[in-house]
């Protein structure tokens, strides 16, 4: 059996999946990944279940060992300078470590959370069949907590398969869709407009249980206190000081301040991806238009086998890369060796 | 036919939830509703919905929008839920043990003073309610009591504590509670329990369910170590009695 031994990690990093729903009536919140798309990107390129779990790696940089034999991993999400053993491992491929390699992977560019998916999962004793840590609820699996140095993740040795690389729809910086409710009803038409006219940033105390909006303050109708009901993630609640908390996937599954307005599913994973200080807006849509896009991205979950392409193709595509001008540089884009310098060149332009 | 109930409140909650609202107050004749139309569901299931959440006075229903969208679910639920409540639902009865007062309540004497009685009496008062599980939320277990007596009432700490044992039985505004995990709170801290609401590697992993009903027994400081040591063993402590 291969392992991946942790030999470095930053906070907020831990194994996540698609989450354990079914228990929120008894406080007990899904957790699960803060980016679903690009878990299941990850675990697509690995051969995985879309939901399978991962290592979500945090905001910091984070290195892996492989023990005990070769191990496949693919890595979707933030982007991030990536290599093992100095080959540069690019953002939504797959790649495999030798025994003995290590992953090196830096500080995410653009974005929070990068997802590490390990081919054939890891291993683990499922909670309401789910691996997902939750540490408050003492849940998770290998380890009820954050990931450490040291820790080790089980997993099957690596197949044969070739690597491939899996297209994604291109990021865009659009606002974040919003339906209103379930109490907007609680704050003035004008605390409304305000919510979605303004440039908000992510503060930097935000957590996997909630993002904290640093913006105008939003003022109540009839005061910050309701009777406690559900919430949901992406809840955007406001408390007593006025200043809007969305609540993400480590939430309480009950909260008693109102909750103007609600991000749309199909945003969420986007949402959870903005750096804590970038600037960004909200934009209210339709009930109509909200799950028009729900179902959009279910249909993008479900097809991403289809997005699956040969690492080869990229190779071979020299003429591509002349008439982008790419080869220009002094690096083959067939000699794996020099792409290590081509990805530090990235790494340095606007995030 | 039978006379239907005022239509509840259909509040969308994102594009994937549905908050179902009997009442902006906490209210005993709602909480019974949302626990019917809880029930309702469970045992004619719509298809779409993935689970739902009993609070006080809503019931929030997620469901699959790729299956059924909101418009459509909300002309089923609000048949369902103008239906009449059964007088009588099969409940669950439990005894719960509580050490009140001391290391274990150590709001006990300050609650005694504000109402301006003794201890004591603030624990026979506690021990005599008749209470329901009128929600679960906020951390896991975490048990929310509707029925405490009006002479228990009273406002919420000015100051919540960060940190408040595991097991806390307490009071806030007209509920008490049952406190499963060790976490803040600003309600006022009369004793603890050993049982526990939520124990992984249990079965069930979860005591209460919204709806049941509780009663309280005090026992000395002696008997809540022994039981203590029993509940982390695996034991229920708790008490399943007749209804």
């Amino acid at each position: 059996m291969s392992k991946l031994v942790i030999a470095s990690i930053g906070p907020a990093s831990s194994v996540q999946d698609g989450g354990r729903p079914g228990a929120q009536r008894y406080g007990l919140v899904p957790s699960g990944a803060m980016d679903r798309l690009a878990l299941a990107a990850a675990n697509t390129l690995a051969g995985n279940e879309p939901f399978t779990a991962a290592v979500e790696v945090g905001p910091f940089g984070a290195s892996f060992t492989a023990r005990g034999g070769a191990v496949r991993v693919a890595l979707a999400g933030a982007p991030r300078n990536a290599d093992i053993a100095g080959r540069a491992v690019a953002s939504d491929t797959s790649a495999t470590l030798a025994d003995g390699e290590t992953l090196t992977l830096g500080f995410a560019r653009g974005g929070s959370f990068s997802y590490l998916a390990i081919e054939g999962g890891i291993a683990g004793e499922p909670m309401f069949g789910s691996l997902a840590v939750n540490a408050r609820a003492g849940l998770g699996s290998p380890y009820p907590r954050p990931l450490q140095a040291g820790d080790e993740l089980q997993t099957k040795a690596a197949s044969s398969a070739p690597e491939r690389r899996i297209e994604l729809p291109a990021a865009t910086d659009a606002p974040i869709r919003m339906v209103w409710g379930p109490q907007d009803d609680e704050f003035a038409d004008e605390t409304k407009k305000l919510l979605v006219d303004s440039e908000w940033k992510i503060s930097a105390t935000s957590d996997r249980m909630g993002y904290r909006l640093e913006g105008p303050l939003l003022k109540h109708l009839h005061g910050h206190n309701i009777v406690s009901d559900g919430t949901v993630n992406g809840s955007l609640q406001v408390p007593g000081n006025g200043q809007p908390i969305v609540l993400m996937p480590d939430r309480g599954t009950s909260g008693g301040y109102p909750k103007i307005a609600t991000v749309i599913s199909a945003d969420l994973g986007r949402f959870a991806q903005i750096p804590a200080g970038r600037a960004f807006r909200f934009r209210a849509v339709s009930m109509a238009e909200a799950q028009a896009e729900a179902r959009k991205f279910a249909e993008l979950l479900r097809t991403l086998p289809e997005r699956l392409r040969a690492i080869e193709n990229i190779d071979l595509n020299i003429d591509a890369l002349h008439d982008a001008n790419v080869a220009g540089h002094a690096v083959s884009a067939v000699d794996a060796g020099t792409w290590h310098a081509v990805s530090l060149a990235d790494a340095s332009g606007p995030d | 036919m039978a006379a239907t109930l005022s239509p509840p409140r259909l509040l969308p909650s994102g594009d994937s939830a549905i908050t179902v609202e009997f009442s902006r107050n906490i209210d005993d004749a709602a909480n019974r509703r949302v626990l019917a139309l809880d029930r309702e569901l469970a045992a004619e299931p719509i298809a779409g919905i993935t689970e739902t959440v009993p609070t006080y006075r809503s019931l929030l229903v997620h469901y699959d929008p790729v299956l059924i969208d909101f418009d459509k679910l909300g002309e089923k639920i609000l048949a369902l839920a103008q239906r009449p409540v059964p007088a009588t639902t099969k409940t669950r009865r439990w005894r719960i043990p509580v050490v009140y007062g001391g290391e274990h309540g150590v709001d006990l004497e300050d609650v005694a003073k504000t109402l301006n009685t003794t201890p004591d009496e603030i624990v026979a008062r506690h021990v005599a309610g008749d209470y329901r599980v009128a929600m679960i939320g906020f951390t896991p277990g975490w048990s929310y009591l509707s029925g405490l007596a009006d002479s228990l009432h009273m406002p919420r700490r000015q100051n919540p504590r960060l940190l408040t044992p595991a097991g806390t039985i307490s009071i806030g505004g007209v509920q008490t509670g049952v406190q499963c995990l060790a976490g803040p709170s600003g309600w006022h801290l009369l004793g603890r329990t050993a049982v526990r609401t939520y124990q992984l590697h249990r079965d069930p992993i979860f005591l209460l369910e919204p709806g049941d009903n509780v009663t309280f027994a005090a026992v000395d400081a002696k008997t809540f170590e022994e039981q203590d040591r029993a509940a982390e063993a695996g034991e229920f402590i708790a008490e399943q009695i007749a209804s």
